[in-house]
């Protein structure tokens, strides 16, 4: 309990660190905030026009997938400054002070958050200017926001232990977008998932991304009437479904996380 | 000579694959003195401050700081030791202040003593003024400095101190000699590694000279000196055949083997005596018809030790730490090829 506390306490101070540091380098932030706004604009604009969704508008179905899907993105933020910080031997002087072991994980994970909200904030003013709107209660749609933070908190502790085992920060880069990419799209984040052939079906049907999107389109009253319910467990319960991820991948790469930061050396 | 040893290291270990950055080395640091760790880049140094520091597990060996057993009680060693890197692991978008407040309160100080710890240090070096700029604005001796305030925060016992100069020009490693030597005067335990012979002669009690993961020599510098020799006589020559007459003068003078360097008819002999020996070596060297070009005294740098005691040049070892080479040459360091 004590050292829970402590890791807390100290994980308080290694946040504040990177608060300032959003401060100090708001060219950082502009970019995070920027590209969700270019994809909510890019979909909306290129792909709006050319896709149809059953009794309802394109935008209003696109707008949950880009939100999950830069929710997931955000997480490579996390991965990238852990690898940065290891790069400059921060973590070596971290690592040879008596704090917790897990407060810089805990830090960063916590002050990234800050990311997620102020990009989720900026992609839902620049949704409602081209005709997005939350059709649900608010009270739904706050859980909806909340879904998207938590989910996004969970993958970050992933991107936290890849941001661990990377030799530099533009490896992460690069390779989780390689990761990213894929996972994202193949879902039901842009498209609807029912057209596509069995085996991405299959695995759209079970992507967490998915029932993410599924969950926050639901609670944000933007699923069109023309769609048919969903038939798969994941969809049908797509709340209960990625809170089982969200604790699943926190059981499993928090303590990886924290393991690989109790063993890791700096690299040139 | 029974005092308490604050850095107690048998044996210790460390491979990186194929490479042994480690071979058995062996290190005691008294109580409230100063150990420099004396080697070339690659010689193992950074390695043996990470194992000390907790940062990497020996392969094999055991090793106590301030009375903790490294193994077994990694906690509360890091509550006793302050590590102060080569590569000034400060934030650099924090001001210098901050950076020392989120130590302080990393140390478990509490909000109101790490603000007073942290203005304190940054009045004693002499970083008042830029306390409140981030650091990517300050000049790389005054990180140095910083990085060294940091490992100064909760006044720990036991000092780790890795290459605190290396890079530094002149003027900057003179300032942090002097914070150094203030610490010493306060009686901290320090260990210091170093490629300069000459900030090992001046800070430290004691000196191991570490070649390869292995101590090939240890003693007081005076003792290391005299192994050594303790200046050295540069002449330069305007002619070859002046050169091998030079070389025979001098051969008589030398208290150790002569160094060589046909190409810039450069040789550096090793003496005893200073300046009145090398106006003896010139008086000779005119007797034999020699043109000396240059003539001067100096100190002997690591790699005149490395020559004295392994017979061949300080060059870069292949351990895989990160040892930047663009640190600046010693003074007079002769780099052409040894005879």
């Amino acid at each position: 309990m004590k050292e829970f506390l402590w890791a807390l306490s100290d994980g308080a101070v290694i946040a504040k660190r990177n608060v300032i540091k959003i401060r100090r380098v708001p060219e950082v932030l502009v970019f995070v905030l920027l590209s969700p706004v270019m994809f909510v604009l890019l979909f909306a604009f290129v792909f709006g026009s050319a896709i149809e969704v059953p009794g309802g508008s394109y935008r209003e179905f696109l707008i949950a997938g880009i939100f999950a899907q830069t929710a997931v993105f955000g997480a490579t933020f996390t991965g990238a400054s852990l690898a940065e910080d290891l790069q400059k031997g921060i973590i070596d002087r971290f690592r040879s002070l008596p704090m917790s072991r897990s407060a810089v994980l805990v830090g960063r994970t916590v002050s990234d958050v800050v990311y997620n909200v102020l990009s989720l904030l900026v992609m839902m003013i620049t949704g409602l200017i081209i005709g997005w709107r939350i059709r649900g209660s608010l009270l739904d749609a706050l859980a909806g926001f909340g879904l998207l933070l938590l989910f996004a908190y969970a993958f970050s502790w992933v991107m936290a232990w890849v941001g661990m085992i990377v030799p530099s920060p533009e490896v992460l880069n690069s390779a989780s977008f390689m990761v990213i990419l894929p996972v994202t799209f193949i879902a039901n984040t842009f498209v609807p998932s029912e057209n596509l052939p069995a085996p991405l079906r299959v695995f759209a049907e079970w992507n967490p991304i998915s029932a993410v999107t599924q969950a926050v389109r639901n609670l944000f009253g933007n699923i069109p009437a023309g769609v048919p319910p969903p038939d798969t467990w994941p969809l049908r319960n797509a709340v209960l479904y990625t809170m089982i991820w969200v604790v699943i991948i926190i059981i499993v790469f928090g303590p990886l996380s924290i393991d690989r930061y109790r063993k890791v050396g700096r690299r040139s | 000579m029974t005092t308490e040893a604050m850095v107690e290291a048998t044996g210790l270990v460390k491979r990186y694959g194929k490479v042994t950055a480690l071979d058995g080395l062996d290190l005691v640091v008294p109580k409230g003195t100063v150990l420099g760790l004396l080697g070339p880049n690659g010689a193992g140094k950074t390695t043996a401050v990470s194992i000390l520091s907790t940062l990497l597990e020996p392969d094999a060996g055991s090793a106590r700081v301030a009375g903790c057993d490294l193994l077994t009680e990694p906690a509360r060693v890091r509550k006793n030791i302050g590590l102060s890197g080569q590569y000034a692991a400060v934030d650099e978008h924090l001001t210098g202040y901050e950076n020392l407040d989120m130590i302080g309160r990393l140390y478990r100080l509490g909000g109101a003593r790490s603000k007073a710890r942290a203005k304190e240090l940054l009045q004693v070096f002499d970083l008042e003024e830029a306390g409140q700029r981030p650091v990517k604005t300050y000049s790389g001796g005054m990180r140095r400095r910083l990085d060294l305030a940091c490992a100064l925060v909760a006044r720990p016992p036991v000092l780790l101190l890795d290459e605190p100069t290396t890079g530094l020009d002149p003027r900057s490693r003179q300032g942090l000699w002097e914070v150094i030597q203030y610490l010493v005067e306060q009686g901290r335990t320090l260990l210091l590694t170093t490629q300069y012979m000459e900030e090992a002669d001046r800070l430290a009690d004691d000196i191991v000279v570490i070649d390869r993961g292995r101590a090939i020599a240890r003693g007081e510098p005076d003792q290391l000196k005299a192994q050594v020799g303790g200046e050295r006589v540069e002449i330069s020559t305007a002619t070859d055949a002046g050169l091998g007459r030079a070389r025979e003068v001098m051969e008589r003078i030398a208290v150790g083997g002569l160094q060589v360097y046909e190409r810039t008819r450069t040789l550096v002999a090793p003496i005893t005596g200073g300046a009145a020996v090398l106006t003896e070596a010139l008086k000779a060297l005119q007797e034999a018809q020699v043109t000396v070009t240059d003539a001067g005294l100096r100190r002997p740098t690591l790699n005149d030790v490395f020559l004295t005691l392994t017979g061949r040049a300080a060059e870069p070892g292949e351990e895989e730490e990160e040892e930047r080479e663009e640190q600046a040459p010693e003074d007079g360091e002769p780099e052409e090829e040894r005879e």
